[in-house]
């Protein structure tokens, strides 16, 4: 299901072209939101909050959207489709796999910045 | 208002990254932004900023989009301040639930450059028309608003004009609508400074400001010469040149002018373009007066006729007058009430009905309303008994100045001017310049007018009183005294004033003088009676009653072409 590019370079590269300067606070803000973010939807999970679940899921899908990390926003949405169907105990291999996406974009990220600094 | 100008933009989301991107997007596009990261901060932002356009993110924490946005355009109120929820919303629900809340339209996630640029256009567009609209509104209002003041004052200061007068007097029943003014309807009734009354109705061609302006100096001429004593057709004169003068070529005015003479039992009346007047003695005696003359405004001096029609009346007669608003009435299929309705009407009234509640009801009926058009005016004025009626009031105002005291003053009229003008009110003027005299200027215009009439009709032009006994006689008289008018070459009258000073007050002596061959004052029988019971119609008589009555002293000689009467005054 989960079988979009890590990384939207087309959108990046648009998001590059508008932020000019400001690309990488952009990219730092988006990273610092996700991870506190991730401690949400766990901490959801443990109150066993559904409906906060679906809630920061959706917000954090659009963030990933915009931004251009189109996987991780498909896997925000499984977990958003979860919580709103009340099926938290569906919920956390999908969160495993969010964590390893998140690494995974964090480090292509960072590799951008460096690559453009450059 | 320009369509490029930058904007100042309120943007509320929670995702600091995708707030940012928006920022740095609106930006570029020349915008202005000030920003907030939930829907309390949103609210406060747009209290303080007062943006054009807001953009919402539909979900948020610590209020939602959907709660700011019911604030937001509840604190806009009037003002147009377009919403666009930005969402990556899908459900219907969820679309319609932000178009309740308030929202104009909707900005999908991810964030595109063209569109985000298109949109904020697009609402900006309808921003702008909908404030024209709103200057636009605002403008007309405040418009309609001074409009309504100046007429208010318009109002008032015609109202000051054109005041109605005597029509409160007992022996009057009239209809006119408060709003007259701006419906180009007119009605007056003046006092005679000798007694008996003027009543003029009028109907401009045209409504509101124009009509309203016209009847200004239709309402001064006529007040002004009505109380310094100028008769019907001297005002009618006036009038007309006033309006030929003043008013478009399209504008004129119908009109219908009476002159009531309660003492001799006697209308003059005069209708140029008003329906037909009509003089009603009992439920079956009734005759109509119609238009015989052009409507005031539209002939030149030189052609207009002022003449009016001498009509004998009785005592309890009444005098129906109206204007085309009663004949346009009209009932729920279009007839209109016409001629005939007015007839009707009057037919009906049988004994036991006024015929003016019988025509009103009989229009209310017709047209079904209560409440009917503006231009509509009705009188019906009853003969009476002059003893009820109140002449001129007194309480014209006292000059502080004492005015002349001790003076002399001749005055001659000569030939064809004897049949042409009315000289009368130039003599009370005169005699009003004493303050003294002011006060008692319906007695002093009595005298001048019997003095003067006396003179003129059985002096200079030898008209036998008598004739006017029988109604035969009296139409006799009129034609005759109109014919013979127009052969007083050579003849005069002449009128000497002089007047002193008393130690009670003062003493105006006039003596009257006409180019006539007099009549035998010895055996007259006025002058001899001790007492003036007179009865009937007798018109030489009831003037020489009249004069011996107000003055002093009445001395005749010439075999009666020479009358000499003293009159005092007190302080």
């Amino acid at each position: 299901m989960v079988d979009k590019p890590h990384l939207d370079e087309e959108a990046l590269a648009e998001l590059q072209d508008v932020m000019e300067d400001e690309f990488e606070t952009l990219i730092n803000t988006y990273l610092s939101d996700s991870r506190d973010r991730i401690e949400s939807l766990k901490k959801a999970i443990s109150d066993g909050d559904a409906e906060a679940l679906a809630h920061t899921a959706h917000s954090f899908k659009g963030s990933c959207i915009n931004i251009g990390a189109p996987r991780l926003g498909a896997l925000c949405r499984e977990v958003e489709k979860a919580g709103q169907d009340g099926r938290l105990s569906d919920v956390q291999p999908v969160l495993d796999t969010i964590d390893a996406e998140f690494q995974r974009v964090t480090d292509a990220l960072h590799t951008l910045m460096a690559g453009g600094a450059e | 208002m320009d369509e490029s100008a930058p904007l100042k933009i309120l943007i509320a989301d929670d995702s600091d990254s995708d707030r940012l991107i928006l920022k740095t997007l609106l930006k570029r596009l020349g915008h202005m932004v000030v920003d907030a990261a939930n829907g309390h901060e949103a609210v406060a932002l747009f209290q303080s900023e007062t943006p054009d356009i807001v953009l919402l993110d539909a979900l948020m924490p610590s209020m939602d989009g959907m709660e700011a946005a019911r604030h937001i355009k509840k604190l806009a109120g009037e003002r147009l301040v377009p919403l666009i929820f930005i969402t990556s919303l899908t459900e219907p629900e969820d679309l319609a639930g932000c178009l309740e809340a308030g929202g104009d339209g909707f900005l999908s996630k991810p964030y595109n450059r063209v569109m985000i640029k298109a949109k904020v256009n697009a609402f900006n567009r309808m921003r702008l028309m909908h404030q024209a609209l709103s200057d636009q509104r605002d403008l007309m209002h405040e418009r309609n608003r001074q409009l309504l003041k100046e007429q208010h004052i318009a109002r008032g200061v015609f109202d000051n004009v054109a005041h109605t007068g005597c029509l409160n007097a007992p022996n009057i029943r009239f209809h006119a609508s408060p709003l007259s003014v701006f419906s180009g309807d007119v009605l007056f009734a003046s006092p005679r400074p000798a007694g008996g009354m003027l009543v003029f109705a009028g109907d401009f061609t045209g409504h509101g400001l124009p009509a309203a302006i016209g009847a200004m100096p239709v309402a001064e001429s006529f007040y002004g010469m009505a109380g310094k004593g100028f008769n019907g057709a001297d005002i009618l004169r006036e009038i007309n040149q006033k309006l030929v003068r003043i008013l478009p070529k399209d504008m004129f005015c119908c009109g219908a002018m009476v002159e009531v003479d309660f003492a001799l039992n006697q209308l003059n009346i005069w209708n140029g373009g008003l329906p037909d007047m009509w003089l009603m003695r009992s439920p079956t005696e009734r005759y109509s007066l119609p238009s015989r003359h052009l409507p005031l405004g539209i002939l030149g001096p030189d052609q207009f006729k002022a003449d009016m029609e001498t009509v004998r009346s009785r005592p309890g007669d009444r005098l129906l007058l109206m204007t085309d608003g009663v004949l346009e009435c009209s009932d729920s299929e279009g007839q209109l009430f016409g001629e005939q309705g007015v007839r009707r009407a009057i037919e009906n009234a049988g004994l036991s009905r006024h015929p003016f509640d019988a025509l009103m009801s009989e229009i209310q009926r017709f047209t079904g309303q209560h409440k009917f058009g503006d231009d509509l005016t009705l009188c019906c004025l009853e003969m009476v008994d002059e003893a009820g009626q109140a002449a001129l009031p007194d309480a014209v105002e006292l000059s502080t100045l004492a005015g002349p005291t001790q003076w002399r003053c001749d005055y001659e009229l000569q030939g064809s001017t004897l049949g042409e003008f009315n000289p009368l009110p130039l003599l009370l003027h005169i005699c009003m310049e004493v303050p003294g005299l002011r006060r008692r200027s319906g007695e002093v215009y009595t005298l001048l007018s019997e003095l003067y009439n006396n003179a003129l009709e059985h002096g200079v032009l030898q008209l036998p009183s008598e004739w006017k006994y029988t109604p035969e006689g009296f139409d006799r008289y009129y034609s005759e005294r109109a014919k013979r008018l127009s052969r007083v070459d050579g003849h005069y009258i002449r009128f000497s004033f002089h007047h002193d000073l008393t130690a009670l007050g003062g003493r105006l002596r006039v003596v009257c003088e006409d180019s006539g061959e007099g009549f035998d004052f010895q055996n007259h029988p006025v002058l001899q009676a001790t007492e003036m019971a007179q009865s009937g119609p007798r018109y030489g008589g009831r003037g020489l009653a009249l004069i011996k009555r107000l003055a002093k002293t009445v001395q005749f000689d010439k075999k009666g072409s020479r009358v000499d009467v003293v009159y005092e005054w007190f302080f």
